[in-house]
């Protein structure tokens, strides 16, 4: 196992080794730098996986190896979003972006000192995802679109090396979708981060990633690893072009019959 | 709707409570003349007035002494509650331990309690305090709890993996996002101090409007009883007004965004 986030032969149930199996010898590898889409039928264990490669839980069996060390805790290098922004509504949009420095450290330590330094850090990041001079608005001042670039924004501050999304744009319109979609590919390609993508939406997992996985129901385990060839930077043009849809259309007829 | 019928609305729901009340007094004033009511039953407001002016000394200092208890009380039951809330919410296993000996504490008549208290500090200003104060302090020990138990567990999650600690989770989401339930339940908490107090002294003390109501009734006094009722209902009305500014000025951003409201 060389991957920079590795599952290997994991199996997770809540409540300890008698509750129902969430994953059952779940096994898979992302590399350093590679963006990873997670796709399979509801209930089938996708944020139970999150949360195994996040250190947010342990399983029963089999090891997770995130950046080369077994995860005991949780594991600091990554950040997160949900499908639901949670911002805090009492913090403006620029300090909600720097709640992760008030945790992490060496920021936590440094972030009295060099204030400004950081909210300028902020702000070039909000920039980036199209919400310019916006950092003074509170949450419930913002589109749910705006809120979900946020959020993004908040799990990127702090330069994790590994961005864990689970359906961060399943509440979203689809032309705001497929604008986040730019948004995170772009950061993607600037930020050369490690992705995991978890999503039920097919187009999304291809048009992003550089390969996908299908997970069977649940107890969840991969069943098919597609890697998709279609050459970056990619344009929204191309979820129009047959060779995309061939692999929706394959990756469908995986879920089909994982679902049976 | 104009503009000008837009103001005269407004002008119309600023007015209104007052109009409310004074009706409502300008009713009862009818309903004793019209039916001949003998006042000893239930006394025309006018002569509720004119025992406000004849007993003016005693209605001011039996007042200040209930409202000084039950603001003693009060604030114990802020300082009590927080802190027993926030021991609550802090823990699934606090919570869950004590949850049902609140719940059987707080299904207790406090009025039954009175006569431990009497027995363990005399009559007086002490029952009336610990009444007001044991009566109060639920509410805001439940509200606190609440707050931090619903926190949402996405939240939860996005600071764990930055490896906060519990400590951390509490002071950034967990203390803040309490605060509108913790000013909230404070409007519920005053009103119940006032009750307690009242209790208490009814029961078991020389001084207050409780006492003074319970003396009026023994000398057949019945406008003083009610004026001792309206006293008690102004401080309320005040004290719940104070809570319900503070609550307004504490916490502006949860009413703006709507929040505890889905």
């Amino acid at each position: 196992m060389t991957g920079f986030v590795s599952l290997d032969g994991v199996s997770h149930a809540y409540g300890g080794g008698t509750g129902t199996l969430a994953v059952e010898g779940l096994t898979m590898s992302v590399e350093p730098g590679e963006f990873a889409a997670v796709v399979g039928p509801s209930g089938c264990g996708k944020s139970t996986l999150m949360k195994l490669a996040t250190g947010l839980q342990f399983p029963f069996k089999g090891t997770v190896t995130v950046a080369g060390a077994k995860v005991a805790a949780p594991v600091k290098i990554a950040g997160m979003a949900f499908q639901a922004p949670t911002l805090l509504p009492w913090r403006t949009t620029l300090e909600n972006l720097l709640l992760p420095l008030e945790i992490v450290q060496p920021h936590r330590r440094e972030l009295p000192r060099k204030r400004a330094e950081y909210e300028a850090r902020a702000k070039n990041l909000l920039t980036s995802v199209g919400l310019r001079d916006q950092g003074d608005k509170y949450p419930w001042e913002l589109s749910g679109g705006m809120q979900q670039r946020t959020s993004l924004c908040r799990a990127l501050i702090h330069e994790p090396q590994l961005l864990m999304l689970d359906e961060p744009f399943g509440a979203l319109d689809a032309f705001t979708r497929e604008e986040l979609w730019c948004v995170i590919r772009d950061l993607h390609a600037m930020r050369k981060i490690t992705v995991v993508l978890v999503t039920h939406d097919l187009r999304e997992a291809v048009f992003l990633a550089d390969r996908v996985f299908v997970m069977s129901a649940r107890p969840g385990r991969i069943i098919v690893e597609r890697r998709i060839e279609l050459p970056r930077p990619r344009d929204l043009d191309v979820t129009f072009t047959p060779e995309f849809q061939d692999i929706v259309h394959e990756l469908r007829g995986h879920i089909v019959k994982a679902r049976q | 709707m104009t503009g000008n019928d837009t103001r005269l609305n407004d002008i119309w729901i600023k007015a209104s409570p007052w109009v409310f009340t004074i009706a409502l007094f300008a009713l009862w004033e009818a309903v004793v003349l019209i039916f001949k009511i003998p006042p000893f039953f239930l006394p025309p407001p006018t002569a509720i007035a004119q025992a406000f002016v004849d007993y003016s000394g005693p209605i001011l200092r039996n007042s200040w002494i209930t409202f000084y208890a039950t603001m003693i009380g009060f604030a114990m039951a802020v300082g009590f509650g927080l802190l027993l809330g926030l021991v609550v919410g802090w823990s699934r296993a606090i919570y869950a331990g004590l949850y049902p000996l609140m719940i059987g504490f707080n299904a207790i008549p406090k009025v039954a309690v009175v006569p431990i208290l009497v027995l363990w500090f005399g009559i007086g200003f002490i029952p009336a305090v610990l009444t007001a104060f044991l009566i109060s302090f639920f509410p805001i020990v439940v509200n606190v709890a609440t707050g931090l138990a619903t926190i949402e567990p996405e939240m939860e999650d996005v600071l764990k993996a930055l490896g906060a600690s519990k400590l951390d989770i509490m002071r950034k989401v967990g203390i803040p996002r309490t605060l509108p339930y913790f000013f909230g339940s404070l409007k519920i908490a005053i009103t119940l101090a006032f009750v307690g107090t009242v209790i208490s002294e009814s029961v078991a003390s020389n001084y207050g409007i409780g006492n003074l109501m319970l003396q009026a009734q023994a000398q057949f006094q019945v406008p003083l009883i009610f004026a001792g009722l309206i006293v008690l209902a102004i401080e309320g009305i005040l004290m719940y007004l104070a809570m319900a500014l503070l609550e307004r000025r504490m916490t502006r951003w949860a009413q703006r965004s709507g929040f505890g409201q889905n």
